[in-house]
């Protein structure tokens, strides 16, 4: 390190697209680092919108997207913003960013749209999203920081993904709204409605952290 | 008798946490000792208690389809609501901002117990949440000012009760991967099932 800190930049420069440093941005927040079980961040949406999996798949893209470019946006304006004021600059961002996914959604997607209803607004509050903005986007370049984005929505999107698939199989017996137990011949599968109910949520969401964190050896003080 | 109603169910029955996980992030983030969280119950209350009112004047005279119609005929036919969320949020962070300086000036005490979980109250999901549900519920104003004030004691409720229950935790024995967070949940869970009794209950 020492004997090229003056050829540092160029360096930087010749870093690969996506070199060891960079994936590392993208992979620790999927297991070790993930923004849900460990960080302990977003929970609301989490568990709101996961009752059947179509919904939870549209919520996670867009809570990707939004994360990724607010993080980009930040990023690149980092150097012009005062500290006294950054909050509201961010909730700038993040509403500006929210509206555009509102307007699409309503515009291409409206049952979607309709379902999902309040909980889309609620991005700008996700508490996953100024988390990296505030601890990432605030310090580091912008490529950086769309990767780290990308890699703490993918983290939050794989959570969710779970919770919505146990909660949909148990709760009502479908995959993406495909009947899987009467496809393969179980024609009274028992439905829970607890599953369905905000109660399920809570347990299923235990559980996934319980076993998650013994896999990762995480112990909470 | 109408308001009670609804006063009622947004506390007990449509709580903001155990129906539509609303303010997760400092329900478990601060609820580990019962002082702190009564702080940041109040806080909440009174801050829901102010804005839902002030968001619904906003969203009355200015953003609705035709809300503009005050002005004079020609703005009758705008409609901002795709502004909502940025002006919702405008609205709650300078009211937390405005909130903050009062309490600073007249009770330096109260401050110094709320001091840093005042700004956290901005990006707080159940206050941006009620301001959104009561907008797509075309509440009244006086409806407005209850829900405001009712989801705010739900939370109250929540987050004390919550807290009380992890101060005795401390004491029991729980499995590593469970410590913290997982059993977190699994009491909320318990306690949503307690919070679901109240289904149904109208005077």
């Amino acid at each position: 390190m020492s004997t090229e800190t003056l050829e540092a930049p160029v360096v930087k420069e010749k870093e690969a697209l996506l070199s060891k440093r960079r994936k590392k941005f993208v992979t620790d927040p999927l297991n070790d680092d993930n923004p849900v079980t460990v960080q302990v961040l977003g929970i609301c949406s989490a568990l709101a919108v996961t009752t059947q999996m179509k919904p939870t798949l549209v919520m996670a893209i867009s809570v990707t997207l939004v994360l990724m470019f607010s993080n980009l946006i930040i990023s690149l304006m980092r150097n012009a913003i005062p500290t006294r004021v950054r909050i509201i600059v961010q909730l700038a961002v993040v509403a500006t960013l929210v509206t555009l996914v509102n307007e699409v959604l309503k515009a291409y997607a409206y049952d979607m749209y309709k379902e999902l209803s309040v909980f889309i607004g609620l991005i700008i509050t996700n508490c996953i999203v100024m988390g990296r903005l505030e601890a990432f986007a605030l310090g580091n370049k912008p490529y950086d920081s769309m990767l780290d984005g990308l890699g703490s929505g993918l983290g939050y999107s794989w959570i969710i993904l779970a919770v919505a698939f146990f909660r949909e199989i148990w709760g009502s017996g479908n995959v993406f709204g495909y009947p899987v137990f009467e496809a393969i011949g179980i024609e009274n599968f028992p439905t829970n409605g607890l599953m369905v109910s905000p109660v399920g949520a809570f347990v299923v969401l235990g559980f996934i952290i319980w076993v998650q964190r013994t896999k990762t050896g995480y112990v909470e003080h | 008798m109408d308001l009670l109603n609804l006063g009622i169910k947004s506390i007990f029955i449509e709580n903001m946490i155990f129906a539509y996980f609303l303010g997760m992030c400092s329900f478990l983030a601060v609820s580990k000792k019962v002082s702190t969280a009564f702080g940041l119950g109040l806080a909440v209350v009174f801050v829901l208690g102010m804005t839902v009112p002030m968001n619904w004047l906003l969203n009355e005279f200015v953003l609705k389809e035709g809300a503009l119609a005050w002005l004079g005929a020609d703005f009758a036919t705008i409609d901002l609501s795709f502004l909502r969320f940025i002006m919702f949020i405008a609205i709650i962070a300078a009211m937390v901002q405005l909130v903050e300086m009062t309490i600073e000036k007249y009770s330096p005490s109260l401050y110094g117990s709320l001091g840093i979980f005042l700004p956290l109250i901005a990006v707080n999901c159940a206050i941006l949440g009620s301001s959104l549900f009561m907008a797509q519920r075309d509440y009244t104003i006086g409806e407005a000012t209850v829900f405001g004030f009712g989801s705010g004691i739900g939370f109250f409720l929540a987050i004390v009760a919550l807290a009380a229950i992890r101060e005795k935790l401390k004491y029991s024995n729980v499995p590593d991967g469970l410590k913290g967070l997982g059993i977190t949940m699994f009491i909320t869970g318990l306690m949503g099932i307690a919070f679901m009794s109240f289904m149904g209950i109208s005077i």
